[in-house]
């Protein structure tokens, strides 16, 4: 892939530590402008530095104030971090008030700590992979630690924060049954928990209650423990075969961690925690396999992501969904063969290349 | 919609700076960005200049909305826009002010780099309108 002049020297400006750089990178990233595949492809060579690390919990839990604390902790042990903060967007403006920077105040002044808001831009499907290639570019930056903070409302969410190396869940004291219903999705994923307001009435029981289910999922290896990420990975419904395997993080039992975020309480034992997994991580191995499973996930998101607009294309060429759909609507066809027929010409191709490639050893899936 | 079309929005820090702690102008500006569309930044309340610049530097925003009432944009506006230039984001960032600015002071602002004044009075489409038609085009 071969990149113009403007975006080789915006590559150069970023590698050299330019904020602007790397803000207008994030941008071109978030536009999807042209040009911007072969800018995050060239970005590949200068990641892998970083420590990504993953913070999600309902709304209202304090992870705009706990990222705020872990960030001037970093910073005071002289690492530089990034942080991306992921709003939802209005589904019918599109417009998005992105006010977590708000809560961000020791970050203020202070040009190692770079926070970037991002919303979802229609499709939340792409805003994973915008994720992802936005944390490769503060990667790149050479950002020894990034941030991602997120809602945890959904799949989507799950797909965004999955990113992380560690994700770390937030819940709130005096949750209750709240917890129940975090159980389905969220909670598979967390690799450390956070009962954040700790000097609440009910954290006490919160803490207990997290321990009891820690304990049951270790037992029952369907949630938490060593568990891991399976709820997600049966959901996001990829190579399940391959992921059980992958996924399996051998002798991790989350830990339960308590803080005040607005007063920084528990926030140093908080990040030793976050260290122990990181070792954890990389002692047991796991974390190659994370990796290796992460970037499967990128190129099969990538896959899909261009074979579709492929697809567009000839929808658009074949006059447009709408008079499609209206066949249907009308009785005269159904999705499925309008599906099979558009579909027959692709596969023909991909057949006669099997043809033609088949001796030299290169796939083509 | 394919995911490959461009998915640009345009994108707006609207910022309270100095000791002024009236919002609701502020308030009332980002939801109508929000519902024209765009992606708003809320910088909150008693923002130093410099934090405003880091703000609009980071999250590499198109337009700068700067409130002010307190009657000191003569001192904060110019600063704010001292250290856009330092960060080479002057040139391609609209800047726009609202709130209680003097018509004589008018002139001054415009010269260090404001785009618009929006003073009271002014209807939101006016402004909305205004960024639609101005927001730098990278």
């Amino acid at each position: 892939m071969t990149m113009d002049a403007d975006d080789e020297s915006l590559l150069e400006a970023l590698l050299a530590g330019e904020h602007r750089a790397l803000a207008r990178v994030i941008s071109k990233i978030e536009n999807r402008s042209p040009g911007y595949r072969e800018l995050v492809s060239e970005l590949y060579a200068h990641t892998g530095d970083a420590d990504v690390i993953g913070i999600t919990g309902s709304p209202g839990a304090g992870k705009s104030t706990l990222v705020d604390k872990l960030a001037e902790e970093y910073r005071d042990r002289g690492e530089t971090v990034g942080i991306i903060a992921i709003d939802p967007s209005s589904p019918f403006s599109g417009g998005a008030v992105l006010g977590d920077r708000i809560r961000m105040a020791s970050a203020v002044g202070d040009m190692d700590v770079f926070v970037r808001s991002m919303s979802a831009r229609g499709t939340l499907g792409g805003l994973s992979t915008a994720t992802a290639d936005a944390v490769k570019a503060m990667d790149a930056f050479g950002k020894d630690k990034i941030i991602i903070e997120t809602v945890g409302a959904g799949q989507n969410e799950i797909d965004i924060v999955r990113t992380a190396d560690t994700v770390a869940v937030l819940v709130p004291p005096g949750s209750g049954d709240d917890i129940q219903t975090l159980k389905a999705g969220i909670l598979e994923i967390a690799d450390v928990f956070v009962v954040n307001k700790a000097d609440r009435d009910g954290a006490d029981r919160t803490v207990q209650e997290l321990r009891e289910m820690v304990h049951l999922g270790e037992e029952s290896g369907l949630a938490g423990g060593s568990g891991g990420h399976h709820g997600a990975d049966v959901m996001s419904g990829s190579d399940a075969a391959v992921e059980a395997t992958a996924d399996e993080d051998e002798g991790w039992t989350p830990p339960i961690v308590e803080t005040v975020a607005t007063k920084g309480t528990g926030v140093e034992t908080f990040i030793d925690e976050l260290t122990n997994h990181r070792t954890h991580l990389v002692d047991s191995g796991t974390h190659a396999e994370k990796v290796r499973q992460r970037h499967a996930e990128e190129i099969r998101t990538l896959l899909r992501e261009d074979v579709h607009s492929l697809l567009e294309d000839e929808l658009a060429d074949s006059g447009g969904i709408d008079g499609l759909a209206e066949a249907v609507r009308l009785g005269e066809t159904d999705p499925y063969s309008i599906a099979s027929d558009m579909l027959a010409p692709v596969e023909t191709c991909i057949e006669n290349l099997e043809t033609e490639t088949r001796g030299d050893g290169s796939s083509q899936e | 919609m394919s995911s490959e079309q461009e998915a640009e929005s345009i994108r707006c820090l609207v910022a309270k700076v100095g000791l002024d702690g009236h919002d609701r102008g502020a308030h009332v500006i980002a939801r109508a960005f929000r519902d024209a569309g765009f992606e708003v930044i809320y910088s909150g309340l008693h923002k130093a200049p410099e934090e405003i610049v880091q703000a609009a530097v980071q999250e590499d925003v198109d337009v700068l909305g700067i409130s002010i009432l307190s009657g000191a944009h003569d001192t904060l506006v110019p600063k704010i826009m001292d250290g856009l230039e330092e960060y080479g984001a002057k040139d391609d960032t609209l800047v726009l002010a609202g709130g209680v600015i003097p018509d004589e002071d008018r002139e001054g602002l415009k010269e260090a780099g404001v785009a618009a004044i929006f003073g009271p009075g002014t209807s939101i489409e006016e402004t909305i309108e205004f960024v639609r038609e101005n927001a730098p085009q990278r």
